[in-house]
């Protein structure tokens, strides 16, 4: 997906890692993606450059599917859908 | 020609048999695991072996940890206090960290310096405390076995060790017979 259309993707679960460093914004993501549905898109912020190389990682092995990131100032908006 | 095909197929299925017995075994021995043998008590090491605990993990791959020797002192609770050690025990006891949050650096330990210096950096750049590492671990079902050997060998007691749900004491077998049916194996 593009950055725009990334921007105006309908997000149903928002959640906040900034304040975690590595592997804290997977653990929330972890936790986090148990409480949406099927289809429904999910964004991780971040301030960790790494989780943006990992939350794509983490999709693959989960069955998840990856929709991209948006670099927002001094952090990432990383999203994926939950399958 | 009729009975050569019953025989051809009667083979066929003999293969196939022997073939998804051993796809079992295989598949068996690449579970979705993380078995890991933790042997050093060094600061960076534990925090190493922890973060890596947890984002296997968090990619829901069942993680065992199995700690032996010097890595047993982050697993000893300073608030318990063992009775009935001998001369040798007790001088292990004393000269070893008391607990997770009292373990040296591999490096630029600095006589105490360094740690304290890497706890502030942790806390300033967001990342958990160990105490906050164990407390995730024992929420995502992160097993600890802890080698009896060890323990025996250190003078270390059950009593002194720290209360956590999921942790068993067994020997180098339990890590062997885990690791092998893990996809996962790391030695720290």
């Amino acid at each position: 997906m593009t950055t725009e259309e990334l921007k105006n993707v309908a997000v149903a679960k928002s959640v906040d890692a900034r304040g975690t460093a590595c592997p804290g914004p997977l653990l929330e993501a972890k936790k986090a993606i148990g409480t949406i549905g099927v289809n429904d898109v999910m964004e991780v912020l971040s301030a960790d450059e790494g989780t943006k190389v990992d939350i794509p990682k983490w999709c693959n092995k989960q069955g998840h599917e990856y929709l991209g990131f948006v670099e927002e100032n001094g952090y990432f908006k990383i999203y994926l859908k939950k399958q | 020609m009729e009975k050569n095909n019953e025989a051809t197929i009667l083979q066929l299925q003999l293969q196939m048999e022997a073939l998804q017995k051993k796809v079992q075994r295989l598949e068996n021995n690449r579970q979705d695991q993380l078995s890991m043998a933790i042997v050093s008590g060094d600061m960076d090491k534990i925090l190493a072996a922890m973060i890596i605990s947890l984002a296997a993990a968090a990619m829901d791959t069942q993680v065992k940890l199995f700690f032996s020797f010097w890595a047993l002192a982050a697993l000893r609770d300073p608030k318990k206090n063992p009775k009935g050690k001998d001369f040798i025990s007790k001088m292990f006891g004393m000269m070893l960290p008391k607990s997770r949050n009292n373990l040296k650096l591999s490096n630029m330990n600095m006589a105490g310096m360094g740690p304290v210096m890497i706890k502030s950096l942790m806390k300033k750049k967001n990342v958990m405390s160990l105490d906050e590492m164990f407390r995730q671990a024992a929420e995502l079902g992160i097993e600890i076995t802890v080698c009896e050997m060890s323990m025996d060998l250190m003078g270390f007691k059950k009593e002194e060790i720290i209360d956590y749900p999921h942790l068993r004491y067994a020997g180098a077998t339990t890590f062997v017979a885990d690791a092998g049916e893990s996809a996962m194996q790391l030695f720290i």
